[in-house]
């Protein structure tokens, strides 16, 4: 069960509006490395974690990734409100705009919806917290790549937010492989899946 | 029943009765904002699901980070969860 905050979980207040930059930032949102994926990641995965620190651990960091998701939403409907259409076509962002007007709908950068494909649920520890963890250094490339394009303190603040996040689980998954691995036969941790055939391994 | 004698299930139990109380009284406020009865029904089942979840935390575990306390360890990380099935 879950309760909202209605809150940001760090503060956004951008000023100057740019749908060029919004087009790319969005990818944050519902692209392969956005915070949906990582959220539905981690909270679809948790079900059949053997482990409970583990299955808590992807419960709670799969929560944070839903307030990233609400912060990427909000630069993005911040960088494009207030916008005549002229003002969107010109600064590219007319193919989004004739299907979703100023709405904020899940897609790639480069237009791409977003899909369940984006992320893996397999139903195997140490397969998933792999993949958990290169799913936090994707994100974070994907976060220096619109620092790199993006000057505006006001957006460019946030996002090194986020982009910090993204190290600080990348660090908390490594722990939870760690966990994983402690219960598992050192001598090989790939021999089984523990979490279909529980025990195994040891 | 009064709180202080439910077990561990019974609490959880009333838990969820007045936590959906609440749940369902938000909803039926966001379109009904002036709603007196409605606010004072909210403001109940509010305040019985704040004294039960404290409650809850203090004697079994938490249930909300909120509710955690923690002393000498973290027990949140092993507190059951909703899916295993059991007492949840």
């Amino acid at each position: 069960m879950w309760n909202y905050e209605r809150r940001l979980q760090y503060p956004i207040n951008i000023t100057r509006p740019n749908a060029k930059i919004a087009q790319v930032i969005m990818s944050q949102y519902g692209g392969p490395d956005g915070e949906i994926s990582a959220s539905m990641r981690y909270l679809s995965q948790r079900y059949s974690m053997p482990y409970r620190k583990v299955a808590g651990l992807l419960t709670d960091i799969g929560t944070e990734e839903l307030a990233h998701m609400e912060m990427i939403a909000t630069i993005v409907r911040q960088l494009t409100k207030g916008l005549s259409a002229e003002e969107l076509e010109a600064a590219g962002f007319a193919p989004y705009y004739i299907d979703h007007t100023a709405g904020i709908w899940p897609q790639a950068a480069g237009g791409i919806p977003f899909n369940a494909c984006e992320f893996q649920v397999k139903g195997d520890a140490i397969t998933d917290l792999v993949e958990d963890m290169a799913a936090e250094q994707k994100a974070r490339t994907t976060y220096d790549n619109i620092l790199r394009l993006v000057k505006d303190p006001e957006v460019c603040d946030p996002i090194r937010f986020l982009r910090m996040r993204e190290i600080v689980h990348f660090q908390r998954f490594g722990e939870g492989l760690r966990l994983v691995q402690e219960e598992l036969d050192s001598r090989n941790f790939y021999a089984c899946n523990p979490e279909f055939d529980p025990g195994c391994g040891k | 029943m009064m709180m202080n004698q439910m077990n561990q299930q019974q609490l959880l139990h009333w838990i969820d009765m007045v936590s959906f109380a609440v749940v369902d009284m938000t909803e039926y406020l966001d379109t009904h904002p002036h709603d007196e009865k409605a606010l004072e029904y909210f403001n109940h089942y509010e305040d019985l699901r704040r004294s039960a979840l404290r409650a809850y935390g203090e004697k079994y575990g938490p249930l909300t980070i909120d509710t955690a306390y923690p002393e000498k360890h973290w027990t949140w990380s092993m507190q059951p969860l909703p899916w295993e099935g059991g007492n949840c």
